[in-house]
């Protein structure tokens, strides 16, 4: 049952809204515009807002400047690295805890959980100084690695609350049909864990992409992922705002989208499912 | 009712994910601890020798430490503050009949996902550059000075690049849970003639008190070790202004390469975190049995 609303007051609350969510969104677009102005207009006094001569040049520099490219190979290996091994750990492991539960389960759970709450910088130094001993300071092997172990929680977690709301008599019925545990896994869970899984997916894809403790401290180029390349631009004599912004933006728009679509899962994701 | 046999196939599947967490939990942690009693800088090697509390001494009794120690609680103090002071309102606004909602709600979780580096530059050169930003040509248009955020502010200027950041998970965890509060309750409030705002303090803020705890504590998790905002906008000054305690610890790590010092620190933070933990987990933990 709706609640009256009379027209005044959606008037009201959508110019209101729309407002808020435009302020709130401006430093992104003023970002996007400034990235195809020329660098003198980006700097200019008073600002140009649309009327200005439209450039694509900053795109051409960036990638030609500072091998773009690079970068955002390796932001999508080690995103994408990290993410998807940490899957493959925590499928199983999720799996069995919302399926065969013991009485440690929720301990095991919340342990789990106490992981994520230790303070990166707080293991830092050992971190750094076992990377340097084996060779893994600046390589995607090593990012990936740390990023996998840092994330796998928050993964553990969500295809858990996703897999513990699978009806279990769904199973039952597949095993006294006489299904094998391998024919269960396939014909009767996938399906109905793809939802999960993918959100799970996604929202471990955004928050490694945009991970930028480890990535810092730990590479500086040849590994380094567009969190560290943006980064450089942060130096005094490096003052191009058209070719930062160009290069901000190629940064997040793939990400942006990506989390636009999973707004939803991102809360019970990240709140480990205690807000849904 | 499970067989032996899937048991066992269920302590198998876990055990991958247990082993690796124990390792990465235990390993580092005892490493820190081990450095932690050691007089050990890179710059120095050979010199290493034990000095039990001598690091923690160290540490505990800088200066620095207790400027930074101040600059993580007001940090984390103010952003939580905005975020919610700001987020309940805006949660509540999305809340109403609003033409075009989900474009709304996609410019307002944006920030989000800007991942920090970019977040910080943007906002302090296209934004609060004192000469060139947008920010000093409106405050021209006011007739009034232009500040120069990094130089006169600069704690002020972190907060509010961190709580344009975290302003919209406040707000999107807010909705979500404000989107799954009875209507029936507040309609039967309205028709007992409650006013709007005694439905407000009665109906709406009980039912988020417990999002609101929720997003207090996931944002201290994270605030308390902000980094990269710092790295990239002050490096921690001018000073120690902007210096918290992450940073500090980054700097006597790797850049005074004091390995001893900082693993002292890095405890410190580990305890600090551990405190809030606790509660987070408790509350998550409730969660779980219902």
């Amino acid at each position: 049952m709706a609640r009256m609303v009379t027209t005044r007051n959606k008037v009201i609350s959508t110019a209101a809204a729309w407002l808020v969510g435009f302020l709130i969104f401006f430093p992104i677009l003023w970002m996007v515009l400034a990235s195809f102005k020329t660098e003198l207009e980006a700097f200019a006094i008073p600002p140009s807002f649309l009327f200005f001569h439209w450039t694509t040049e900053n795109y051409v520099t960036v990638q030609e400047r500072s091998d773009y490219f690079h970068h955002a190979l390796n932001s999508i290996i080690i995103a994408g690295g990290s993410t998807l091994i940490a899957m493959l750990i925590a499928i199983p492991a999720a799996w069995s805890m919302a399926f065969s539960p013991t009485k440690r389960t929720k301990d095991v759970l919340l342990w789990m959980l106490s992981t994520k709450m230790m303070p990166p910088v707080g293991v830092l130094v050992p971190i750094y100084l076992i990377y340097r001993s084996f060779g893994l300071l600046d390589t995607r092997a090593g990012l990936i690695f740390i990023l996998c172990l840092g994330n796998l929680p928050i993964v553990i977690w969500m295809l858990f609350t996703y897999f513990k709301e699978i009806p279990k008599d769904i199973l039952e019925a597949a095993r006294m049909d006489g299904a094998t545990i391998g024919r269960e896994l396939i014909y009767v869970l996938t399906p109905m864990a793809v939802p999960g899984l993918a959100s799970t997916l996604l929202l471990n894809l955004i928050l490694a992409w945009n991970e930028a403790f480890w990535t810092l401290n730990l590479s500086t180029l040849e590994a380094a992922p567009l969190t560290v390349f943006i980064a450089s631009y942060s130096s005094p004599e490096g003052l191009f705002w058209a070719k930062l912004s160009a290069a901000s933006t190629l940064a997040i728009a793939p990400i942006l989208v990506l989390g636009w679509f999973s707004q939803r899962q991102l809360v019970r994701g990240l709140t480990f499912g205690a807000v849904k | 009712m499970a067989t032996q046999q899937t048991q066992l196939l269920a302590r198998t599947l876990l055990t991958p994910a247990v082993a690796l967490l124990f390792i990465w939990m235990i390993v580092p942690l005892a490493l820190t601890i081990y450095f932690a009693t050691l007089h050990y800088n890179l710059l120095d090697p050979g010199s290493e020798s034990f000095v039990g509390l001598e690091n923690f001494r160290y540490f505990l009794t800088d200066p620095a430490f207790l400027a930074s120690l101040q600059n993580t609680l007001v940090l984390v103090g103010s952003v939580l503050a905005i975020t919610i002071i700001l987020g309940v309102p805006l949660a509540l606004l999305l809340d109403q009949q609003v033409v075009g909602l989900s474009i709304v709600r996609l410019m307002v979780i944006a920030p989000f996902f800007v991942m920090p580096t970019v977040s910080a530059l943007v906002w302090k050169n296209l934004l609060m550059h004192p000469v060139s930003g947008l920010f000093a040509w409106i405050a021209h248009l006011f007739g009034l000075p232009a500040i120069d955020w990094f130089n006169e502010a600069p704690l002020f200027s972190v907060i509010l690049i961190i709580s344009w950041q975290w302003l919209p998970f406040a707000t999107l965890i807010l909705l979500t849970a404000l989107q799954s509060l009875d209507e029936e309750q507040k309609e039967a409030a309205e028709m007992d003639g409650a006013s709007a705002i005694s439905t407000f303090i009665y109906i709406t803020l009980p039912h988020l008190a417990r999002p609101i705890t929720v997003v207090i504590l996931i944002e201290t998790i994270f605030l308390l070790t902000v980094f990269a905002e710092i790295f990239v906008t002050t490096g921690g000054g001018p000073g120690l202004q902007t210096t918290n305690i992450a940073f500090l610890i980054y700097s006597q790590a790797l850049i005074q390469y004091d390995v001893g010092s900082a693993s002292a620190g890095g405890l410190v933070a580990v305890v600090l975190a551990n405190i809030v933990a606790f509660f987070l987990v408790r509350i998550v933990g409730r969660n779980l049995e219902a």
